[in-house]
């Protein structure tokens, strides 16, 4: 699975690194980096809690 | 074996609750009631960029059609629940009685009203998208001057949208600084400070008597006696739970609907988001948000709990976490605050407009504050949901640089 981020709808809130360190960081810049394009299948629960969580719909997850 | 759950409201918790039954391998049958005729929608850009205009309408939406079809969902719009008997598990819909297995109580709040107010062409609130559609409509024809009551975080976003359309704004507040009784004096001036800064007239600790105008709204008439003028008002003060429908189900009401740690209310019913009220473990207490991230947690975790049952269910228990955009301005906060907690600025300082700051009482963190400051509220309230003492924190902050 491929994580991709609409970065015209993200707004930095970084809940999404809160939940996946590992996969989003949000940094000093105040932008996100995705950290972890394709991410293994044990990361699948946190990256759509990610999705569900993120408040502007910015994260999918491609197969 | 539950073979029916019904959901009642059909917005953020309610859905996100649905969606989750599915996940978790619910086969039966999914039922959700929403009074609103409009297909469910998101509620934050209702104050932001949805009133200014620069966010279209298909942007709200929360949930597609498809989805809806592929999750196999009933969604009965426009459709009211008028009762509850919880001994009987039967809901009323207008007059209509259907029985349950399970019941997911979603239905928010409302907007509080001004008294003597809504018979008068020019006052608003703002709850649905109707409201925000009207208000933005409303800018785009007001001749000039939009009065805002009460500056907690709706009427201050609608400040800083109708302030950026480069219209004349007062907002009219009771309190002495605003926002103090949630974020403290010291906080709540910063904000009031860009809110001045950016051309804002902020009459803090009046009193609102009335709101003036035979048809069209004319003016607000203070305690003391003043008249502000106005073309249109918005009032925001405060959000009172839906729960008339529930006064003679059994349920217990005080200010939302109230569930144990778990967020049950009854047995096979459990209530999530603006209009429940539980007992957060963590507090000690039992508390009501009316946070955003809140209404998609607890949708999840209710429809979990209705699924696996308490054994199987370590009980709701999450720090809090909210944000609102006001101008440039990005304010995050992560835990509880109250205006007794000592607080400190970390990182930065307010002058530079952003900064990241901590509340502490009883040498523990309790919560954060960030001005477009996102990464450090998150990394905050991670040692906040560790437990973390405020000597900890204080740690942590002299190693950002
Ligand atoms: C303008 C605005 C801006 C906001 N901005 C932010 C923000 O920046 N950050 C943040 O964290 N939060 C924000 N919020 C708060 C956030 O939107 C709410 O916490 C969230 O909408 C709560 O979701 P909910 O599903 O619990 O309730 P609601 O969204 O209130 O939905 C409840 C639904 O149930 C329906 N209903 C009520 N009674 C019945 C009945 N008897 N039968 C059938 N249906 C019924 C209602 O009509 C409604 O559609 C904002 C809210 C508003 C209004
Ligand atoms: S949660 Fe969404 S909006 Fe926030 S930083 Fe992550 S992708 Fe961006």
């Amino acid at each position: 699975m491929r994580v991709v981020v609409d970065f015209d709808l993200c707004e930095s809130n970084a809940i999404c690194m809160q939940i996946a360190p590992d996969i989003f960081e949000v940094r000093d810049d105040d932008f996100l980096y995705v950290l972890e394009e394709t991410p293994s299948e044990d990361r699948r629960s946190s990256l759509e809690e990610s999705v569900q969580r993120c408040p502007k719909q910015a994260i999918s997850i491609e197969e | 074996m539950r073979s029916s759950i019904t959901i009642v409201g059909a917005s953020l918790s309610g859905i996100r609750a649905a969606e989750t039954l599915r996940s978790e391998g619910f086969k039966g049958r999914i039922k959700i009631l929403g009074d609103e005729e409009r297909t469910p929608y998101d509620r934050p850009p209702l104050s932001k960029n949805f009133l200014d205009g620069e966010m279209p309408f298909e942007r709200l939406s929360l949930i597609s059609e498809e989805k809806i079809l592929e999750l196999e969902i009933e969604l009965e719009l426009g459709s009211k629940a008028t009762n509850l008997d919880i001994e009987s598990q039967t809901l009323e819909i207008e007059g209509v009685k259907e029985s349950f297995d399970g019941l997911i109580i979603a239905t928010g709040a409302r907007a509080r009203q001004l008294p003597n107010s809504d018979e008068i062409q020019g006052v608003h609130t703002l709850r649905s998208l109707d409201d925000s559609m009207r208000i933005r409509d409303a800018f785009k024809s007001v001749k000039s001057k939009v009065v805002i009551v009460g500056a907690g975080f709706i009427g201050c976003e609608v400040a800083s949208t109708a302030r950026n359309l480069e219209l004349e704004v007062t907002i009219l507040e009771t309190q002495q600084v605003p926002l103090c009784h949630v974020l403290g004096e010291e906080v709540g001036s910063i904000i009031s400070d860009f809110h001045i800064t950016n051309g804002v007239d902020l009459k803090c600790g009046v009193e609102v008597q009335e709101i003036q105008g035979d048809d069209q709204v004319e003016g607000v008439l203070l305690t003391d006696g003043t008249l502000i003028e106005a073309d249109l008002v918005v009032v925001g003060i405060g959000a009172v739970p839906n729960t008339e429908w529930l006064e003679s189900s059994g349920l217990t009401i005080e200010d939302g609907v109230c569930c144990d740690e778990t967020c049950l209310a009854a047995p096979n019913i459990v209530a999530a988001g603006d209009v429940a009220r539980w007992y957060h473990i963590g507090y000690g207490k039992s508390i009501r948000l009316e946070h955003w991230d809140n209404a998609v947690e607890q949708g999840k975790y209710s429809a979990q709990r209705l699924l696996h049952g308490k054994t199987n269910h370590p009980p709701y228990a999450p720090v809090p976490w909210f944000w609102s955009d006001q101008f440039d301005r990005k304010i995050q906060l992560a835990g509880i605050s109250s205006p007794e907690d000592e607080f400190e600025v970390v990182v930065d300082s307010p002058q530079e407009g952003r900064f990241t700051g901590i509340y502490g009482n009883e040498g523990k963190l309790r919560a954060v504050l960030g001005i477009n400051r996102p990464r450090h509220v998150m990394q905050f309230k991670s040692l906040i949901e560790k437990g973390s003492s405020w000597k900890e924190a204080l740690e942590f902050a002299s190693g950002i640089e």
